[in-house]
């Protein structure tokens, strides 16, 4: 039955699937379209007139840092502008919401046993990654059409609209296809998510180095991306153009890469057991080293692989980072145009300085991804009930928390020095500048850390204190610093708000003088919640099972 | 007698579920107890709170002397615990994770270890992943028996395991009593329960319903008789302590159950009708037990029991 009808089945998959959903998707959904309305909308309200959205579309098309943060510059009207500026945090929020919904339904299914008790029940070999498939895609296409008419209800055209919806849906689409290969390949739905979070990573810097490398069109207004824009995803995105060009012909290829990466994940499911990955188990010792009987050598022997892929992630992300100075530099040096109308708006900072800071505050979010993750992982522990006979033992639950506290606080400290360190580097091998690269790199980086252990101060109160809600609210919360970092100001969002993200109290270390106050008293945040979040555990029930 | 465990109208609700209701509880020390009852009557909560995995909300429980809760850590060095759903870190081998556990614990006696790997056939070289749930359970039988404590919390630990496998766990569970360990065993397999225990205690709902050593409590239900006679048997539904008579067309075979303080009155009676046969069962713990959660409203000294226990909803326990 497997054989001939491998879709079996697929539809009642989707019913359940979407019946599992219901809340998470909606939210997502509802999230990413309020988000566009108002950056369209606060955009109007930035740039008011014709003269100010000219002068600062020239600004954005020579501006080498907003050419990699932030894309290429796409003329002077108003719905392009804000959704070259809005759109990287739309891409990041879509591609993460399809990429766990995508795992949540294969990988994470397998873990828990549950795909084992479907796949008993006449139900074909492919038909639950085909449910996750046309439940993400679907959430998609809901998704472009909700973003097109939040940018149309600014009162803007609905073709420009629509493209701009294209682009979200489009991203979201990829990385849906990314994750399902990912779920295929990983036996773990932790290791499934972080292919799709590598694949971000790597889809950024091309078409951050792509843009950086653009030239200069329609009279100074745009920006014509060199190639390695072309090999990204994000890159494509920014290509459709919307309220510039709407170059349709772009959904092909969002199209065809997630036709191509579906076709791959299928025929990875035809070659391997439920439940296994395409890399077989090994064996182990038959007893135990003295290194892992201590509550924090398990706990290192449980994280240690996470953190080994995001040591080596930031490596590598920072190296390219790091390597973009150059391109950097001389462009500064060949524009003094651009020069000075930079240095209009931050008459004191250096600009390289500048660079260094606005790199490494992006770093630093990302690793802080590394630090909700990991103190997450105690959640996931008791959840799965393996916490229970380790606390059956002489083992306090203090103890317990200690070890994965300092494996989490080390690697997050630990992370920022690498990747300050490797763009570091790599800008000191390239331009000469040893000791600014390495120095200013390492200091922007380090400033980072008080607000990353901040917030995983607040996971650890929200794991004491409502353990069922521990992920959702400390994803939430880092989805938030993320907007509120790369968008707040463009929101014109009120500075109570952006007071309550850690992210916010950073100073843009070294283009900006370090300040002592807010980073202590960030530290204080961490430790206190740290400490509440200790004390609410010691005192509450084992909630075991989701 | 001393007791290992002590409850006194151990309360513990989840929201609106109530899953203990005033648990009274006492194993002595050196005794084989079985905690019987079916699946969500409490036995996990039970066991967890003894564990101070979970805060009681009200009633009073000692463990080995000390408070379950406050003297966790100190207390869980003179006890081994079996969960009955064991979940095990994927990337660890099983000898790992057992001598984890059991050295987490305190000292582990390496040649008892290894000589348990050896008796359930357990290939400790295998990663966690792969291990199927009775090898999982295994693990946790090794790690938890292994250890020379004075109390064992043993949650339904034989799920998963195979006749053979029983077989030993059996064995190694009197070699603990031999010992002079106490262990506390929660099951439904019954025959295991009659096999180990030297009391029981019957749980529904999140309270003791019996309690006692298995002949007391086979004193408490009826035996079932069959008889066949040289006269027609007359008089037997009237007889006090009698139930559902059954009888042939010509009166002279019957099956029937009769209440233990009654069995004399019976006999008696019997005597009179002239018996060719006698056959009686003595009341199995399933019996025992069905008479407590089945159809029939069964107390023998007349009190109803519902016919079918409440559904509930219990969050932790399995």
């Amino acid at each position: 039955m497997t054989t001939t009808r491998p879709l079996a089945g697929s539809w009642r998959l989707v019913r359940l699937a979407v019946r599992r959903d219901r809340t998470v998707l909606p939210v997502w959904i509802a999230s990413i379209t309020v988000l566009t309305w108002a950056v369209v909308a606060s955009y109007a309200a930035t740039v008011p007139t014709e003269a100010d959205r000219i002068a600062t579309a020239t600004l954005s098309a020579s501006n080498p840092m907003t050419r990699i943060f932030d894309g290429p510059a796409s003329g002077a009207s108003l719905g392009a502008m804000s959704l070259v500026e809005g759109y990287k945090v739309f891409a990041i929020l879509t591609a993460l919401m399809s990429a766990q919904a995508i795992v949540r339904h294969t990988r994470a299914d397998e873990e828990t046993g549950r795909a084992e008790l479907l796949g008993s029940a006449p139900v074909g070999r492919h038909a639950r990654l085909c449910a996750a498939l046309v439940l993400v895609l679907g959430a998609n296409l809901v998704l472009g059409v909700t973003t097109a008419t939040a940018v149309a209800a600014n009162g803007l055209a609905w073709s420009g609209a629509w493209a701009a919806g294209l682009a979200v849906a489009g991203t979201g689409w990829v990385f849906a296809g990314v994750a399902a290969v990912g779920a295929q390949v990983l036996s773990t739905a932790r290791g499934a998510n972080a292919v799709a979070g590598g694949a971000l990573g790597v889809a950024f810097v091309l078409r951050a180095i792509g843009d950086l490398r653009g030239e200069i069109t329609d009279g100074g207004l745009a920006l014509v991306s060199a190639w390695p824009s072309w090999l990204s995803p994000l890159g494509w995105g920014q290509q459709i153009r919307p309220f510039y060009q709407d170059r349709w012909w772009i959904a092909g290829l969002f199209v065809a890469l997630t036709a191509a990466l579906v076709a791959v994940a299928a025929m990875l499911t035809d070659r391997r057991d439920l439940g296994s990955g395409m890399v077989p188990a090994r064996r182990g010792p038959a007893r135990a080293s003295r290194w892992l009987i201590s509550p924090l050598g398990l706990a290192w022997r449980i994280q240690r692989g996470v953190l080994l892929a995001w040591l080596v992630s930031v490596a590598v992300f920072g190296a390219v980072l790091g390597s973009m100075g150059d391109t950097l530099e001389d462009y500064l040096a060949e524009n003094a145009t651009v020069r000075q109308m930079l240095l209009s708006l931050s008459p004191d900072a250096d600009l390289m300085d500048l660079f260094f800071a606005l790199i490494m505050a992006l770093v630093g979010l990302a690793c802080a991804g590394y630090t909700v993750q990991a103190l997450l992982r105690m959640r996931s522990e008791e959840v799965s009930g393996r916490l229970e006979p380790l606390l059956a033992t002489a083992v306090g639950r203090r103890r317990w928390l200690i070890g994965h506290l300092l494996i989490a606080g080390a690697g997050t400290v630990l992370l920022l020095t690498v990747s300050g360190l490797a763009s570091g580097l790599t800008y000191g091998a390239i331009t000469g500048h040893w000791t600014e690269g390495v120095g200013g790199f390492l200091a922007a980086a380090l400033v980072q850390a008080p607000a990353a252990l901040a917030l995983g101060g607040l996971v650890l109160t929200v794991f004491g204190l409502l353990p069922r809600l521990a992920a959702p609210i400390t994803w939430s919360a880092l989805a938030a610093a993320l907007v509120m970092g790369q968008l707040g100001a463009l929101l014109d969002l009120p500075q109570w708000l952006l007071d309550v993200s850690p992210f916010t109290h950073v100073p843009l270390v070294p283009a900006e003088a370090f300040t002592p106050g807010p980073v202590a008293a960030l530290c204080a945040a961490a430790i206190l919640l740290g400490a509440l979040g200790v004390a609410t555990f010691r005192r509450r029930d084992l909630v075991i099972g989701a | 007698m001393e007791h290992v465990i002590r409850t006194q109208g151990l309360v513990k609700a989840f929201g609106r579920t109530q899953a203990l209701n005033g648990l009274d509880l006492e194993v002595g020390r050196g005794e084989v107890h079985g905690f019987l009852g079916p699946n969500g009557a409490g036995k996990s909560t039970t066991i967890r709170v003894l564990l101070g995995l979970l805060r009681k909300d009200g009633g009073h429980a000692t463990l080995l002397g000390g408070d379950p809760w406050r003297d966790a850590v100190s207390l869980h060095r003179r006890l081994a615990y079996v969960p009955g759903d064991v979940q095990l870190w994927p990337n660890l081998s099983g000898g790992e994770a057992i001598d984890l556990l059991g050295a987490l614990r305190g000292p582990v006696d390496v040649g008892r270890r290894d000589e348990l790997v050896e008796r359930f056939q357990l290939d400790p070289t295998k990663r966690c992943s792969t291990y199927s749930k009775g090898n999982r359970q295994k693990v946790a039988i090794v790690a938890g028996l292994a250890s020379d404590v004075e109390l064992y919390l043993l949650d339904e630990p034989t799920s998963g395991l195979d006749p053979l496998m029983e077989t030993v766990f059996q064995e190694v569970v009197h070699e603990i009593t031999a010992r002079g360990g106490t262990v506390l065993l929660s099951s439904h397999i019954l025959t295991e329960a009659e096999a180990l225990c030297d009391r029981v205690s019957i749980i529904r709902d999140g309270r003791i319903v019996e309690q006692g050593t298995l002949a007391s409590l086979r004193h408490l239900t009826r035996t079932t008789l069959h008889v066949t006679t040289r006269h027609p048997l007359d008089g037997l539904d009237g007889l006090p302590g009698v139930h559902d008579v059954v009888t042939t067309h010509d009166r002279r075979a019957a099956g029937f159950e009769v209440e233990a303080d009654h069995l004399d009155g019976v006999v008696q009676h019997l005597g009179g009708i002239g018996v060719l046969t006698l056959t009686s069962a003595p009341p199995t713990l399933e019996e025992l037990f069905l008479r407590h959660y089945g159809s029939e409203p069964a107390r023998p000294d007349g009190t109803d029991v519902p016919a079918t226990p409440r559904p509930r909803r219990a969050r932790t326990s399995r």
